[in-house]
């Protein structure tokens, strides 16, 4: 029971951050109807600028993160410009494609950049609890030095939950609710739900679609960055290809909550995370992945549009 | 249809004349190929290769003798663009070549080779599949067996487990070849495999693995794994608050190197491997004195095959008396009698070969000691 | 009429293919075709016989597929294990020189197996995914192609004297292993020629054309451009849906078999992965969705593209991705259409591709 319980925190870990992905994979397909692929590599890029801001320069963690959120929003936005805005009016797969170049594009330059070689990413959020613990007095540094995984939950000896999974978790909940509100309650967000329900009403309505798509670019790759941080706390090894993988997972979490749903993004992202970890932990190591996607199979089978999907009725 | 055709036209005529005139021709020298993953996943080893081999020509040529021209092609670690890559070298005129750096792109450009009389080395790809039914294929590096057997038997020597759990990389042939004669070496010397686990090249989480290991009551994990994986695994364990013993082999060369990397995860960390940048011997402390400068690092185990490769090569090709002018399929056969009589002392110990093209050599064992190497005897 | 006029277009694609092969033929004959460039000949087949294939799926019966490469895995496995068990009914030649030599014949054989093995795959793949649409039925099959992908990595198969085994570890297997789990094949013999990868673009060229001119494959064009229209003058949408992708999947296990046995070892599951998927749609797209002509022209010229920018060294796969960007800015943007329309004189299209609606 220990070990099963266990597992199901290790997949509670593991979903948090497909979680965070999916919410800016989601974002970006709810607005501009597109699968960005390149959305794993601009979390790459975000790990790599946080790692180079505490690293090499020395700043403080929350320096390093903010300026990893600023220079994605800026990539995601200048991404946007130049190789999808012109293809607006083309067909979706040409965008597609050129999403897959993008991707291409950023992990070539990151292996020029940064080579080849593995970074080890600093346990970042950790740190930054351990520094948030002493400042608000709620811990002295021997405290935190005598024990190990400060912050964490203790269940018992095998079971806790770290304190970058709960960090995580709080952050996919904040990041979640803030989404909703914003797009449910602001003029912009309204301005971005009408444009993905209609694109050319919403243009008669005086919405500016460029820019309102921009703006959705900006926010799913600040998002991307924050995940990219989150990603490399937990999993340290950093690589050119490090977003590849957890960007396919974390777009398939979308689908599975259903794509474009907010909510359904993060209930998506934790659920194929249970279920990778479980599949890995009682079927076979091999086959973790296979048993997610037959999951997800069933999933669409039984609810096309996915968990939280809406039922989209056809057009004649 | 005509606009894509005109488009592809334009951007494949764009990319040709960019490319004219990259070739400098050098008449005199022998001309060597290598080949390795210098894109995607793997590129770090094969950038390693490249990085001391080109060091290794760079001194060779400074002696003044038999000069050496070093052509340099990316495989991305897939068979496919590995052959593309020996069929590049091959026009290029390449006399041997220096790889492949994995595995399963040396077998089967090992198998071209073979057909073409062209001699290989390989740096590092150990499978014994590599120069199994081929006399043009030799290894540079220990074969899987061995490392395998060695890591059995020095945790047996030295008593360090009686419940040792493995954690292999299955989609990697060289992981699972060290993994399986170590298994087997274990059942001849009565070492008890309480857990086996494997895990894929695109596995981050090693919860499941570390686990059952650690339900398994396993207190010594054997890695015959890369570094990278096994930085995530130290990470993991340690998160997990599971401190078991850990024993590595060569592929694990180079966890220190890694920027960024927390050395006290690894503490106490054994490994086998035949090179090590703590070593205080004249090659060594030259090489890593040499690699710091051009490339402002420690050189990791996959550079010292490549310059090790070089110098084998250097000496095979001085004693077979090759020049630029030898054909390949003579250089091959020359090259073939050469290496069998050949006896060098590299960064990564002394070397001789026997016919099946496989290595000699004595493996050293390292253990990590406030972030460093210390070599144990 | 009309069918005789597609008829005399389809033959003029013949005759252009078949003159592409003479040419080739005789430049290697000549000893002027350089070996990287012919290293790739078969390689050029595979992915031509790919794209087309992955086309008919996705251009002629608009479903977007992102695992296409899955069909071409079983495709490669199934026929490598039937091409060496065929090997004790068909011994090796010595020399491979005669066109219908033992290897030849055995790599028939075994791309024949190849293609029934992926089109069982296909269909079990096609029912559920067929009920699906859109960006559903794209992640849909994705997952499937991961799926193959992980099943195969598990997969041992050794033949023995004329028998097969099935295995999920390598040990105490009994003959020769051919497929050693996640290292890949080995031990099987490089028989794939140039000759036979051009007679297998033929077929599928032949097989494409003659489907998309026929009723049924009008039918299928129905159902792409409107379903509900389609349905409603009673066509069976899920029949021909079905149809133009079980036959995409035999192709393409068929373009799998070839291009297991051009290489001698290491053909691996993970070859076969999403980015492979991913490579092949990027041919079709540049190509021009349901524009057979358009995917050939891509598939050769963008597989011989990275061996081109071999010059480039470290910055090869940079400018690789460079130029997919642009050429995909330059044929997609209002702007370059209207440049390369006053640049070059009109000229009507005729080659009998199905349009260009996505």
């Amino acid at each position: 029971m220990t070990l099963f319980l266990e597992r199901i925190i290790s997949g509670i870990n593991l979903g948090s951050i497909y979680a965070i992905i999916a919410l800016g994979y989601t974002m970006v397909y709810g607005i501009a109807r597109m699968l960005n692929f390149a959305h794993g590599d601009v979390i790459m890029i975000g790990a790599y600028i946080c790692f180079v801001a505490i690293g090499s320069l020395s700043l403080p963690p929350l320096v390093g993160v903010l300026l990893a959120v600023a220079v994605c929003t800026i990539l995601g936005v200048v991404i946007e410009r130049l190789a999808y805005r012109p293809l607006r009016q083309s067909a979706s797969l040409a965008v597609l494609i050129t999403a897959i170049g993008v991707s291409y594009l950023l992990q070539n330059l990151a292996q020029l950049i940064w080579t080849a070689d593995t970074k080890s990413f600093p346990p970042l959020v950790q740190t930054v609890i351990e520094q948030a613990a002493v400042t608000l007095g709620l811990a002295t540094p021997e405290e935190i030095a005598a024990s190990p995984n400060f912050g964490s939950i203790v269940i018992s000896a095998n079971l806790r939950i770290s304190g970058t999974t709960i960090v995580t978790i709080l952050a996919n909940i904040l990041i979640m609710i803030g989404l909703t509100l914003f797009t449910g309650h602001t003029k912009t967000g309204k301005a971005m739900r009408a444009v993905s329900e209609d694109r050319g009403a919403a243009e008669l309505m005086g919405i500016s679609v460029n820019r309102t798509i921009a703006l959705t670019f900006a926010i799913g790759s600040a998002l991307a960055a924050i995940a990219g941080v989150l990603l490399c706390s937990t999993y340290q090894a950093l690589q050119p290809t490090t977003g590849s993988m957890p960007g396919i997972k974390a777009f398939t979490a979308a689908v599975f909550g259903g794509i474009g749903s907010i909510p359904g993004a993060m209930i998506g992202g934790i659920l194929l995370g249970i279920i990778e970890i479980l599949g890995n932990g009682y079927v076979s190591t091999q086959l973790g992945d296979a048993f997610v996607f037959a999951v997800l199979i069933v999933v669409l089978l039984v609810k096309p549009t996915g968990l939280l999907g809406k039922k989209v009725s056809e057009k004649v | 249809m005509k606009k894509t055709f005109v488009a592809l036209l334009l951007a494949v005529a764009l990319t040709l004349t960019m490319a004219c005139g990259a070739f400098a021709e050098d008449a005199a020298a022998v001309k060597v190929g290598l080949i390795g993953p210098m894109t995607g996943a793997a590129a770090s080893y094969g950038t390693s290769v490249a990085q001391g081999a080109e060091l290794a020509v760079s001194e060779v040529n400074a002696l003044g003798g038999v000069q050496i021209e070093l052509n340099v092609q990316d495989d991305q670690h897939d068979p496919e663009t590995s052959i593309n890559a020996y069929n590049a070298l091959w026009d290029w005129g390449a006399q041997m070549i220096i790889g492949t750096v994995t595995t399963g792109p040396c077998i089967a450009v090992g198998a071209e080779a073979y057909n073409d009389r062209m001699f290989m080395l390989t740096p590092s790809a150990s499978s014994t599949d590599v120069t199994a039914d081929k006399d043009n294929v030799y290894q540079l590096c220990f074969t899987d067996p061995v490392m395998g057997s060695s890591a059995a038997q020095y945790i047996v020597d030295n008593g360090l487990s009686n419940a040792v759990a493995v954690i292999y990389n299955n989609a990697d042939t060289y992981s699972t070849g060290i993994y399986q004669a170590f298994k087997s070496t274990a059942a001849e010397l009565g070492l008890t495999i309480v857990s086996e686990t494997t895990f894929t090249d695109d596995t981050t989480d090693f919860s499941v693995q570390l686990t059952e290991a650690r339900e398994a009551g396993a207190d010594l994990i054997f890695l015959p794994i890369y570094y990278t994986p096994a930085s995530m695994i130290f990470q993991q364990a340690d998160a997990m608050g599971y401190a078991p013993a850990y024993v590595g082999v060569d592929g694990m060369d180079g966890i220190l190197n890694i920027e960024g990397f927390d050395t006290s995860l690894a503490e106490g960390v054994v490994l086998l491997t035949p090179f090590s940048a703590a070593a205080t011997d004249d090659l060594t402390v030259n090489f890593v004195s040499k690699y710091n400068e051009l490339y402002g690092a420690n050189p990791d185990q996959f550079a010292a095959d490549g310059y090790d490769c070089v110098y084998a090569l250097y000496a095979a090709i001085n004693n077979a008396g090759i020049t630029a002018e030898t054909s390949p399929e003579d250089a091959c056969d020359m090259l073939i009698a050469a290496m069998q009589e050949l006896d060098v002392t590299g960064v990564t110990g002394e070397m001789t070969w026997d016919a099946t093209g496989a290595v000699t050599k004595t493996p050293r064992v390292v253990r990590i000691e406030n972030g460093t190497y210390v070599s144990v005897e | 009429m009309k069918l005789k006029k597609s008829t005399i277009n389809n033959l003029i694609s013949y005759g252009i293919v078949i003159a592409a092969f003479i040419i080739c033929q005789s430049m290697v004959s000549a000893g002027i075709m350089s070996r990287s460039l012919r290293g790739q000949l078969v390689p050029i087949c595979v992915y031509i016989v790919m794209a087309v294939s992955l086309n008919l799926t996705v251009g002629i019966s608009g479903e977007l597929s992102l695992g296409h490469a899955g069909f071409m895995s079983v495709g490669a496995f199934s026929g490598i294990v039937a091409v060496a068990w065929l090997e004790s009914l068909i011994p090796a030649d010595a020399q491979t020189t005669s066109l219908l030599a033992n290897d030849t014949v055995r790599l028939l054989l075994g791309m024949v197996v190849g293609g029934v093995f992926a089109g069982i795959a296909g269909v079990i793949v096609g029912v559920p995914v067929l009920r699906l649409r859109g960006d559903y039925l794209a992640i849909v099959t994705l997952a499937f192609g991961e799926i193959i992908r992980n099943v195969i990595n598990c997969l041992y198969v050794s033949v023995d004297s004329g028998r097969v085994y099935i295995a999920l570890d390598n040990l105490d297997m009994l003959g020769e292993i051919v497929v050693n789990g996640p290292a890949g094949t080995r031990g099987v013999s490089r028989i794939s020629t140039f000759a036979v990868g051009f007679a297998l673009v033929l077929f599928t060229l032949f097989v494409v054309l003659n489907l998309i001119n026929s009723r049924s494959g009008r039918a299928i064009m129905a159902c792409r451009d409107s379903r509900i229209a389609a349905e409603s003058v009673g066509i069976n949408v899920t029949k021909y849906r079905m149809m133009a992708f079980v036959t995409s999947a035999v192709l393409a296990g068929m373009a799998g078999t070839l291009f297991g046995l051009n290489l001698s070892s290491s053909v691996t599951a993970s070859k076969f992965d999403f980015n492979t998927s991913i490579l092949v749609l990027v041919f079709v797209v540049l190509g021009g969705i349901g524009n057979i002509w358009g995917s050939i022209i891509a598939a050769a010229l963008l597989t011989v593209l990275p061996e081109l920018l071999r010059e480039f060294n470290d910055y090869r796969m940079l400018v690789y991705a460079i130029v997919l960007i642009l050429v995909m800015l330059m044929t997609n943007t209002p702007a370059a259409r209207a440049f390369f329309a006053r640049i070059l004189p009109r000229r009507r299209g005729n080659d009998g591709k199905g349009g260009e609606a996505a």
